[in-house]
């Protein structure tokens, strides 16, 4: 079996594998190997074929193909190795991968430094425990859409969609546009999991239905669904069983919640966040594992793109330091949150350097401030008119902060 | 003109036709359905019973009893994995003598190695068993197998030795002139056979009356499961029971082969023969009943449910019986797949008796390939055959690590997969955390491509469970 040394390995060729290439590359990192499972680089973004990425990195409106294939560019003009097709099997904790396709077999590399970058997938139907049968024609809403934008083939004509999540509410648009009649997108929760953008272009502008605090209780049909049987849900998100009602359908698409995708994580036995499902990680996005990386959405879920980008930056920046031996710290201070406040990435700082910092919130808010603390000093106290766990939201901490902090903790709350 | 066919390509029509096929004799096995393993066998508890359960002198004792011990062998032979993992009946105080009753009634079935345990003991074997539990009986011989992993594999041996397979073959009548049998299917097609033997399950009582018996009937009884991640495979080592009912052994919790945790079933009698669908109470059911025996079960770690029908027959015992040339293998409930390898040497003996078995055959193949040899194979044993063909390099499922080439193998080796439940429960891809959502789209073209039929011809389990309806706007 073929056994190569790698100063960086990437694991995943989407925009954030591809950004943090490039970011360690023009940081002076020239023996890179990009690991992509799938047949070309892109990641999910290859069937994202509607608009909207793009705004903040570029300016302007792209396609995810047409975003995804800008960083390709930048990568084959750097001429950074890839290797396609190609499945990472494992990582050890001594920084050995193990990986496998058509041409090589199984081989394995020494990296020097690891950036993780596998993304997430969707969770799936037997999750959600939905009684009835099991018929054909339930589909997460990423597989649909890769049959029709990738396949192009239409997997159903009279369709349901559980779960107000992107993709849900981008392919409710998307089966619309090609013909199928999208009867409603329900939502367990009293608000949307998606972009306010995508409720309005996807849902509004097509008069989809959006059915707050409902779900799906049963799902009928023996070959394939001919219908659902939907409630509307009490606050305990239990469905009040006089709401009940049926919805013929021959199609149900989840879009339920997207799981960052760890596996890898944990075989190189790396800490993950019991709420982002991503590895923890400090402001340059290094996991507890010394000299890997993590960043886009294995670390945590992202809405957009652009973000992914600028945290591969992040990582890709620090693993080129860590490379080259040049490895900063000196702090090291934990940031806890409320409970209002899910989660932080990074979930640790350790050095005075400016972090901005991602959160997202537990439920929606309006009126209210984010507010930082150090002990009981306000560090940050901004004020918001509404935050919702749809939208992930940012404050950047100054070098300035960091190098006042007194503790070894900050903590982030939403208060009125 | 066959010597045999064999209605119902289950665990137990499955078995005997593999035993059969060591004559040489011409065996036909048929099924309504688009692959085997589609009724009881596809969903049921996934157990080798020790054979406490029954009573004493019954049917399904001395077949359980004799298929237990047989097996372990028969799964060496098909290459079907097969773990001794051992079952524990258990009990709170009050249902001590319930327990006592069990083991008297074991040994008494002539079951090996069983013995009781008490509390400390228990739960230092089963440390996340409910601490206010007891005593348990412990039977040794106690097993894990895949039910549908053996079906495969026996049916594929049969097919290997020259046996048919029909399949999507509905019977809808059973005629006998001058000796011979014609079965019949709805669609038109006719199998012609000296012996008919009837392992139809919930429809064995259709079947023989069929062929003018119709002294007992079959009701289904729905059993639902729910099958947790791999990170909970370990949560229990051995096969927990509650102390039985009437009704069945109640809800058990179980490592499977593959390493996941089984919960599960439920018992309800309801009248749909096809009715397979899992309910709220069932889940609820099953949430309250598991929690009894095991603690802190990690519920949230489900990946998917699911419901079969177990056969019971009207008159409490396994109907097994030979008359004028047919073979009634009746209400085969539990412990039906611990029973399959015994029922196939008894219906041998039958066939024997009547003169009826041919020639043992020289060339024989008594062995089969694990369904999943390649995952077992070294780095070195892969890169050779990656080399010959890189399929086998090319991972299709993420989840569970399913190459392309083993998904061809899927489609083409003996009974090959028809459709993607088909590829799913010969590779696994499909089953692991993401449940098909990265790999059914390659999988549908993988079938497409192999069995020759249009992209959107590609079902999920034959017949009208079409995945596609045709092709998008832009390509039309």
């Amino acid at each position: 079996m073929a056994t190569m040394s790698k100063e960086l390995v990437i694991i995943g060729g989407g925009p954030a594998g591809m950004s943090a290439a490039v970011a360690a590359y023009d940081a002076g990192i020239r023996d890179i190997l990009i690991l992509e499972r799938d047949k070309s680089l892109g990641g999910i973004l290859r069937q994202c074929i509607h608009n909207g990425f793009g705004l903040h990195r570029f300016g302007e409106e792209l396609t995810g193909p047409e975003y995804a294939y800008r960083y390709e560019l930048q990568v084959r003009e750097r001429n950074i190795p890839v290797k396609l097709g190609t499945m990472v099997l494992d990582i050890t904790p001594d920084k050995t991968v193990t990986a496998m396709n058509g041409e090589d077999g199984l081989f394995t590399i020494d990296a020097k430094a690891i950036i993780l970058a596998m993304g997430c997938r969707e969770r799936p139907k037997g999750a959600l425990n939905i009684a009835g049968t099991r018929p054909a024609g339930i589909f997460t809403a990423g597989t649909a859409q890769r049959f029709v934008n990738m396949d192009g083939y239409m997997p159903g004509k009279k369709v349901v969609i559980l779960g107000s999540g992107d993709i849900g509410l981008i392919m409710a648009r998307r089966m619309t546009l090609e013909g199928a009649e999208v009867k409603a997108v329900c939502e367990l929760m009293p608000y949307s999991g998606g972009l306010a953008r995508n409720i309005e272009q996807c849902l509004n502008d097509f008069s989809i239905p959006l059915m707050l605090s409902h779900t799906v209780v049963e799902i009928h049909g023996k070959e394939r669904v001919e219908g659902v049987t939907i409630a509307k849900v009490d606050e305990n998100r239990r469905p009040i069983p006089e709401t009940r009602q049926f919805i013929e359908c021959d199609t149900l698409l989840l879009s339920v919640g997207l799981l960052p995708e760890n596996e890898l994580t944990k075989s190189a036995n790396i800490g993950l966040d019991r709420i982002t499902g991503g590895a923890v990680v400090d402001q340059n996005r290094s996991t507890e594992l010394e000299g890997v990386f993590a960043c886009g959405n294995v670390l945590h879920v992202h809405d957009l793109v652009d973000y992914v980008s600028e945290e591969a930056d992040i990582a890709g920046r620090a693993a080129a330091e860590y490379i080259k031996g040049n490895t900063a710290s000196g702090r090291s201070i934990s940031l806890s949150t409320d409970g209002k406040v899910r989660y932080t990435v990074p979930q640790r700082i350790s050095a005075n350097e400016n972090v901005t910092v991602y959160f997202r919130v537990a439920d929606v808010y309006r009126d209210v401030r984010i507010v930082v603390r150090d002990k009981d000093r306000v560090i940050i106290n901004k004020k918001k008119q509404k935050v919702a766990p749809g939208e992930m939201e940012t404050v950047t901490l100054t070098r300035e902060m960091i190098e006042s902090v007194a503790g070894d903790n900050l903590s982030f709350s939403i208060e009125k | 003109m066959y010597d045999v066919v064999i209605i119902g390509a289950g665990v137990v029509g499955g078995m005997v036709a593999r035993t059969l096929a060591k004559y040489d004799m011409k065996i036909c096995i048929v099924d309504k359905e688009s692959d085997v393993a589609m009724g009881a066998t596809r969903a049921n508890s996934a157990i080798v019973h020790a054979g406490f359960d029954a009573a004493e002198g019954s049917m399904k004792a001395r077949m359980n009893v004799r298929g237990s011990q047989m097996m372990e062998s028969v799964c060496r032979e098909l290459g079907v994995k097969y773990k001794r993992n051992q079952s524990l009946v258990v009990g709170f105080e009050n249902e001590r003598s319930e327990v006592e009753a069990i083991y008297k009634r074991g040994l008494a079935n002539g079951v090996e190695g069983l013995s009781i345990v008490e509390k400390d003991e228990l739960h230092t074997l089963e440390p996340n068993l409910n601490p206010d539990l007891t005593v348990a009986l412990l039977a040794k011989t106690g097993a894990i197998v895949c039910p549908y992993e053996l079906c495969l594999a026996a049916v594929g041996n049969a097919m290997d030795n020259g046996a048919a397979l029909e399949l999507d073959f509905e019977v809808c009548g059973i005629e006998k002139a001058d000796s011979v049998y014609t079965v019949k299917a709805l669609d038109g097609r006719e199998i012609k056979a000296k012996y008919v033997i009837n392992s139809a399950g919930v429809y064995s009582d259709e079947i023989a009356a069929m062929t003018g018996d119709a002294d007992f009937t079959v009701k289904p009884r729905r059993g639902e499961y729910m099958l947790l991640d791999k990170e909970c495979g370990g949560f229990t080592t051995r096969t927990i029971f509650h102390t039985p009912t009437k009704m069945g052994k109640g809800i058990l919790v179980s490592p499977t082969v593959d390493g996941n945790l089984l919960l599960g079933p439920t018992a309800t009698d309801i009248e749909d023969k096809e009715d397979t669908s899992t309910t709220a109470e069932g889940f609820a059911t099953i949430f309250a009943k598991a929690s009894d025996n095991v603690s802190n079960i990690p519920f949230n770690k489900v990946i998917t449910s699911f419901c079969g029908l177990r056969a019971t027959g009207s008159v409490g015992d396994f109907i097994i019986k030979e008359r004028d040339g047919v073979i009634t293998l009746g209400g085969i409930e539990s412990p039906g797949l611990s029973s399959a390898p015994a029922i196939a040497e008894y219906v041998e003996q039958l066939l024997a008796d009547k003169g009826a078995l041919g020639e043992k055959k020289a060339d024989f193949i008594a062995t089969r390939r694990p369904m999943h040899y390649y995952r077992e194979l070294t780095m070195d044993e892969k890169n050779a055959i990656i080399k010959k063909d890189p399929a086998y390099g090319r991972i299709v499922c993420r989840c569970e690590g399913i190459t392309e080439g083993e998904v061809v193998e899927a489609l083409t080796v003996n009974p090959a997969a028809r459709d993607i439940d088909g590829v799913k429960r010969r590779t696994r891809s499909g089953m692991g955390r993401c449940q098909g959502g990265f790999c059914s789209p390659t999988v549908v073209e993988l079938i497409a491509r192999e069995r020759g039929i249009p992209f959107e011809s590609v079902t999920k389990f034959g017949k009208g469970s079409i995945v596609n309806y045709g092709k998008t706007k832009g390509d039309m």
